[in-house]
């Protein structure tokens, strides 16, 4: 089992007190949706991702998509920890004339690689980018992160269709599946199951894992790509809102920002002053 | 118009490593040189279009410049919003191209009549709409629209348009070319309906004496709203035409300009598809007639 570094538990505790401040501060939604795949960015910009926060446009960077372009917050956070502008920013978020939109801006926002927010686009454009790089031979790894609920999206199945036919075996995609989307749970609105399955299926190499589980998280990004010749697809298990009792697997926290008292509640667990 | 596009491109692939071609399945002998030439910077998506745009804007965002290939609504209507998000949001050099646009493939029926694509595309911000009257401005545009940053929209014919001009006219982005002068009137043509525009041109001083100026305007946007403003005060009548709905093209962008402009009186006419469903089938020349006759049109406008 690889061991991460300590301080991505840290990362992670600071990317989860930066969403919860940032939502009540915009008043803005999909906290829920951050603080599910906070694990996951934390390792990925720990230990992962080989980005350079001096040189965000490194031609050879890894490239990371948030293609769940709602979860804003939490790239946003992770970013801002890695250096890549100041933490100050963050205090902005959503606001009047501001730069960091509530759905993934890459607009005068160093670090970030793609903007999203409408579903069902990222896998495709990370196919795009991974492809550039297999013909020329470059170094660089393209990591999409997905949620369950774009996985309704039939462009989503047009990329995972892709993928493997190009052999990019420098593609890798992370289903932040928290098992909730708008409407209510995956498998009352639209059962996805069997995901990981249907991604073997369409000749991903697959594997399954703890999305809160950094050991979990860092071994199966170690070992990309898991199959020569394929992309990747990480099927992470998580609970939307994960690191915030009241919050967890709570179809509220899909739309909700927490108030002034549930912002001191949830900043209080998560060891912060408020 | 498609050969040409595509031998153009094949040209400039040659000596810019940053052209990649992507199509949607479709391009049967008209594509595979380019692919056996350049077999690293082309790629059959598949019938996928929203794939096919979101691959190009991934392949941009790395340094490439990227032409996407299908038909009538295919590259355009069927992948729309990837257009507005991946390639005009992320600011990328997508070069969208459409074979068929208007009537090419009139006897397939409606769902291959491209009849709103201007205006969609028209509509988006960042996006730039060029629509080439011939096989020369088709060459002309090529090479244009591969070296303007952004994202683009090349709007063509199919096959055997006739070439219109005599010579290569000087062409730039969003400059409307002056085929033939006249006082009365002036003809403003985007797209393949420049051959018959002339023809009407020709007929209207033949036999009524009637002597109307002709512009190409192969750039929808940005508009060349100068010559527009030029054409409305020194001949005082515009008859728009376009292989297009009526609704939202040519003829809307140069109201537009009309609307907005100091001291105007120019009587205006709108000569395209009538914004209304329709079943007709039929040739190119056929469904073309079905619009009107524009010889006609022109002089019930000056009467």
């Amino acid at each position: 089992m690889a061991t991460p570094a300590q301080d991505t538990v840290e990362l992670a505790r600071r990317i989860r007190a930066h969403c919860v401040r940032m939502t009540h501060h915009a008043q803005a939604s999909h906290i829920g949706t951050c603080l599910s795949m906070a694990d996951l960015l934390a390792v990925l910009y720990s230990e992962v991702l080989r980005v350079d926060p001096a040189r965000p446009e490194w031609a050879d960077r890894d490239r990371f998509i948030l293609s769940k372009g709602h979860g804003a917050a939490g790239l946003y956070a992770v970013l801002a920890e890695r250096g890549f502008f100041p933490r100050e920013w963050l205090a902005t978020y959503g606001d009047d004339g501001g730069r960091l939109a509530t759905h993934v801006v890459r607009y005068g926002v160093p670090g970030v690689d793609f903007s999203t927010g409408s579903l069902g686009h990222g896998l495709s454009v990370g196919c795009g980018m991974a492809l550039a790089g297999k013909r020329e031979g470059r170094p660089y790894r393209v990591f999409v992160q997905l949620s369950d609920g774009e996985c309704d999206e039939g462009s989503t199945w047009e990329a995972v269709l892709f993928a493997p036919h190009h052999g990019l075996d420098n593609l890798v995609a992370i289903v932040d599946y928290n098992k909730i989307q708008s409407f209510g749970t995956v498998k009352e609105v639209l059962d996805l199951e069997p995901l990981a399955d249907k991604w073997r299926a369409f000749r991903w190499g697959v594997r399954e894992i703890d999305g809160h589980d950094h050991g979990q998280i860092l071994e199966a990004c170690r070992a990309v790509p898991f199959e020569a010749g394929r992309p990747s697809a990480i099927i992470a298990h998580t609970v939307k809102g994960k690191g915030v009792r009241f919050m967890e697997d709570k179809l509220l926290w899909h739309y909700k920002s927490p108030d002034a008292e549930q912002l001191a509640a949830a900043l209080a667990e998560l060891g912060e002053a408020p | 118009m498609r050969t040409t596009f595509i031998n153009t491109l094949s040209e400039l692939a040659a000596t810019d490593e940053r052209i990649w071609l992507l199509t949607g399945d479709l391009g049967f002998s008209v594509l595979e040189a380019f692919h056996a030439q350049f077999p690293n910077r082309s790629v059959n998506v598949g019938v996928a279009e929203q794939n096919l745009t979101g691959v190009a804007a991934g392949l941009a965002s790395c340094g490439k410049i990227v032409f996407t290939y299908s038909i009538a609504n295919f590259p355009t209507i069927r992948c729309l919003e990837q257009i507005r998000n991946d390639a005009c949001y992320n600011e990328l050099p997508v070069k969208i191209v459409s074979v068929g646009g208007g009537f090419a493939y009139g006897p397939q029926g409606y769902t291959h009549h491209g009849l709103e694509d201007l205006a969609v595309m028209r509509a988006l911000p960042n996006m730039t709409v060029v629509a080439p009257g011939d096989p020369i401005e088709t060459e002309l545009a090529t090479r244009a629209v591969c070296a303007r940053p952004g994202p683009c929209y090349l709007r063509l014919g199919k096959a055997r348009e006739p070439v219109v001009h005599h010579d290569r006219p000087a062409f730039a982005i969003g400059q409307a070319i002056r085929l033939r002068d006249g006082r009365d009137v002036t003809l403003i043509s985007t797209g393949g309906m420049l051959a018959d525009v002339m023809k009407v041109a020709e007929e209207l001083a033949r036999e009524h004496k009637l002597e109307a100026r002709v512009l190409s305007m192969h750039t929808l946007k940005p508009l060349d709203e100068d010559a527009v403003r030029q054409a409305a005060r020194e001949t005082g009548g515009i008859v728009t035409v376009e292989e297009h709905s009526v609704t939202g093209g040519l003829g809307s962008a140069v109201a537009d300009v009309l609307a907005t402009m100091d001291g105007a009186r120019v009587r205006f006419r709108k000569f395209g598809v009538p914004d209304q469903l329709h079943h007709q089938i039929g040739s190119q020349t056929y469904l073309r007639s079905v619009c009107g006759d524009l010889a006609a049109a022109v002089r019930e406008l000056l009467a």
